[in-house]
């Protein structure tokens, strides 16, 4: 067993290995705007008291992440200002872009990975050997997580690394320390809490539901460790009177419902069938007003961007995602079992993506990684992330729009799908064939469906006629074309995605 | 009513295969083999371009280091020159060229372009060392692979996948080519054709190809391989044999054949003696023992040419022989 531990754990570093390798090598690439967020919160953390954290406004990237994740900002600009100190100043460092900077921003993101790496090892450590390669080929290698995290520029790695422990401990039957662990990601990215209705009811039904006198004794135990958890994070704040303006800062509904680049949601059908339909009408005499508000703006007054259907405010989407949860709550009502507790936290999420305020893109690799845990455990699961994972891998492509990043991104897609294919049909494949070692073409039960192959192949279309066709044929022209195009195209296949989840639950 | 003791993770137990091979890292990856040489290939290939795209995003040597700059100024310039003037004193590469004249003209206009140095002018030209090692040393490797281990009974599918591995994931060919910038996986790649041509038994092929890799870049192990193809065949066959290497060169340099001065200056361009013996921090003899005896303070250069020439030849003398005697044993 002892010599097992260790060629796990040596397996495990063999593809950070390689994961690191290809990470240090983008290091000169492109870096959006949340290089520079992260940057200034290094600032913010580092110059000023606590009190004025959330108060800054010295540059537009003000801090938004709850209270853990500027203490953890704190502790990385401890070598921040060693490394160069200007990194941390907050007037002289607006926008610096030095060497020095980009090295200790980016290598800062690859140590934090190892926070992903543990959470991945406590939960494999006790499969067999092809799903934890699987499950780590997977996570570790994904495309996804490299082109938000690596280059892109963010820290979902450290984050999901939380949200994997946490799901480790849940499976193990160790729910008090997995409570407690999703309490603490909360406190460091609310996003997160789409699934905390998951996390609550389970915990009620598994932890605390055994007779009256130990249950209630465990309902106080896991209440009092969120609490005090919470206590952690926002006890500062409360004692500067400051809690409003944190969740102000937190809660920020002055955005419009979708994003500038609509991400592959529910709300891509709405919106389109709305402008279809007022299109329509127009022809058809009725009077159908233009609407002054856009989506990607704020809300302004009483006026709604959309022309024909209902507006749709935060609360609207908050009632949808909850509805859209409640299936996944009552099974988990039902019956509370440990192995099925990824599935459900994995659909949650993909709840929270498709009928959420204000999406992005990015946090479909908040159900992509999950799912990965999932995937390996029937033929169908595999089929179903197959198709899953490259489709949110390709809507994450808009993010990368110069040319230098190109053949890189659509090489991580084509070799994620390769290490899919490949890894699954291992899985699935003919057992007695590959015990005698055949030379030839082993059968696999992996297989794509002829719907699957066609919409994927639509995937290449649509890549050549935004890419390629529309410049050329359209120039400047509909420039929002292209960006809808895949949006749209995505969303089917995350609403695909999303069904067949629920149905998979339901049955 | 649920339990509190520590749950194993229920999911499909449906057992998977043993690994294949026992002993540490090749178990690990048999996965990624198991398909076929073709898929591991093509796999392998994948990678090794992602590799070479992420490394081509870092500095060329020579970048913003006016007057001089580096290889990469020196290739766009002899672009520039090739596309530009009528009568050229350098081999040209014909591929480069399209690319940066149809998508990047002034990178390559005569005069004004040098020292050109531009995101898109940077990028159309590590697409052209990417395109060249894509289409010339990856086909090439691959069939070497195959051929060398068709002859070996006994080799898995993942040694086959390691060997490939190999040779698209050298570091320094991924780092000189991709990150100094320069085009050795042209030359390269012929050479591991005629390597593969040779175990072929496909002469006419390894002159040809030969030739190419010789035209492309100057290589000094052309002599080995006269000597490996001297002894193999009747009088007819090596008649053969050369008539196929001087068509080559013929198609080559036609342009440089019409006068003798032509010729003779390229050649002269293409072996640049008056660089002197050993280049600053190579690691060879010449440089190495020069902390000893000062080569270039004893010697002319014109001595010290035929001196690297004799020592050469003096030192590749044993395996030619071996292979003579071999050959004239076969």
């Amino acid at each position: 067993m002892d010599r097992r531990g260790s060629g796990d754990r040596q397996l495990l570093l063999w593809f950070f290995a390689v994961a690191t390798a290809v990470k240090l090598l983008l290091i000169p690439s492109y870096r959006s705007t949340d290089f520079e967020v992260h940057r200034n919160w290094l600032a913010i953390t580092h110059s000023l008291p606590l009190s004025k954290w959330y108060f800054d406004e010295t540059s537009p990237w003000t801090l938004d992440y709850p209270p853990f994740f500027a203490y953890f900002e704190r502790f990385l600009s401890v070598f921040a200002g060693l490394v160069d100190t200007r990194i941390v100043d907050l007037q002289s460092g607006l926008d610096y872009s030095a060497e020095s900077v980009i090295y200790f921003q980016r290598i800062s993101v690859i140590v934090s990975d190892l926070c992903l790496l543990f959470g991945l090892y406590r939960l494999t450590r006790n499969l067999e050997p092809i799903k934890r390669n699987l499950i780590c080929a997977l996570v570790i290698w994904s495309p996804g997580l490299l082109i938000v995290d690596h280059i892109h520029f963010q820290y979902n790695g450290f984050l999901l690394g939380w949200l994997l422990l946490s799901i480790s401990f849940l499976q193990d039957g160790r729910d008090l320390l997995g409570g407690f662990l999703f309490a603490v990601l909360l406190c460091f990215k609310h996003l997160f809490a789409v699934a905390a209705p998951v996390y609550f009811v389970y915990l009620l039904r598994h932890y605390c539901w055994s007779g009256l006198a130990t249950g209630f004794r465990r309902l106080v135990t896991i209440g009092a460790v969120v609490v005090a958890v919470f206590a952690v994070a926002y006890g500062p704040f409360i004692y500067h009177g400051q809690i409003q303006q944190v969740i102000k800062r937190m809660f920020p509904f002055g955005r419009g419902l979708c994003h500038a680049y609509w991400a592959p949601n529910f709300w891509v059908f709405y919106i389109i069938l709305d402008k279809g339909l007022a299109f329509l009408l127009r022809k058809l005499g009725f009077d159908i007003q233009i609407p002054f508000a856009s989506f990607t703006g704020g809300l302004v007054g009483e006026s709604s961007p959309f022309a024909v259907f209902p507006q749709i405010t935060p609360l609207t989407t908050f009632a949808m995602v909850l509805l859209a949860i409640t299936p996944c709550l009552l099974k988990a009502w039902q019956k509370p079992q440990p192995g099925v507790v990824a599935r459900w936290i994995a659909y949650a999420y993909t709840c929270g993506f498709l009928f959420g305020w204000h999406v992005h893109e990015k946090a479909s690799l908040h159900f992509t990684i999950p799912l990965a845990i999932v995937a390996v455990q029937s033929l169908e699961d595999a089929k179903h992330y197959f198709l899953v994972s490259i489709v949110s891998c390709y809507s994450l492509f808009p993010l990368l729009y110069e040319p230098q990043e190109y053949p890189i991104k659509v090489l991580l897609l084509l070799l994620h799908s390769m290490v899919m294919w490949l890894g699954f049909a291992a899985q699935h494949g003919d057992e007695k064939a590959l015990k005698k070692k055949k030379t030839g073409d082993i059968k696999s039960k992996f297989g794509i469906g002829c719907f699957e192959k066609s919409y994927l192949m639509g995937l290449v279309i649509v890549e050549t006629v935004s890419q390629f066709l529309h410049p050329y044929f359209l120039g400047d022209k509909f420039a929002f074309m292209p960006l809808m195009l895949i949006s749209t195209y995505c969303a089917v296949g995350i609403m695909y995605s999303w069904i067949w989840q629920l149905r998979r639950i339901l049955t | 009513m649920p339990k509190k003791t520590p749950v194993k993770f229920a999911g499909n137990d449906n057992a998977a295969p043993v690994s294949i091979q026992s002993g540490a890292s090749i178990a690990t990856w048999w996965w990624l083999s198991h398909k076929g040489t073709t898929t591991s290939f093509l796999c392998i290939s994948l990678f090794a371009l992602l590799i070479r795209s992420a490394v081509s995003m870092y500095p060329y040597s020579g970048a913003g280091t006016p007057p001089k700059f580096g290889d990469f100024e020196a290739r766009r310039h002899w672009m520039e020159i090739t596309t530009n003037l009528p009568s050229i004193d350098c081999l040209p590469e014909l591929h480069p060229w399209i690319f940066l004249r149809m998508f990047n003209p002034e990178s390559v206009s005569l005069l004004s372009s040098c020292g050109h140095e531009s995101y898109l002018g940077k990028f159309l030209m590590r697409w052209t060392v990417l395109s060249s090692d894509a289409l010339i040393f990856f086909p090439v490797a691959f069939s070497f692979v195959l051929v060398y281990h068709k002859t070996r009974t006994g080799s898995s599918k993942s040694e086959v996948a390691w060997h490939i591995a190999i040779f698209l994931l050298n570091p320094c060919l991924i780092l000189i080519d991709h990150g100094h910038f320069q085009y050795n996986c042209i030359s390269l790649g012929h050479t591991v054709g005629v390597i593969a041509a040779v175990l072929y038994e496909n002469e006419i092929l390894t002159c040809v190809l030969f030739s190419l890799a010789l035209s492309h870049k100057q290589a000094t192990f052309g002599i080995p391989f006269s000597v490996v193809l001297y002894g193999k065949s009747p009088i007819l066959a090596v008649l053969k044999l050369g008539v196929a290497v001087i068509v080559t060169f013929v198609i080559v340099w036609w342009p440089y054949l019409h006068s003798l001065d032509d010729f003779l200056m390229v050649l002269s361009r293409l072996a640049p003696f008056e660089r002197g013996i050993y280049k600053d921090y190579v690691a060879n003899f010449w440089c190495t023992t020069s902390i000893f005896i000062k080569w270039k303070k004893l010697f002319t250069t014109l001595s010290l040419k035929s001196l690297s020439l004799a020592a050469t030849v003096l030192a590749s003398l044993p395996s030619m022989i071996q292979q003579i005697l071999a050959n004239f044993q076969m």
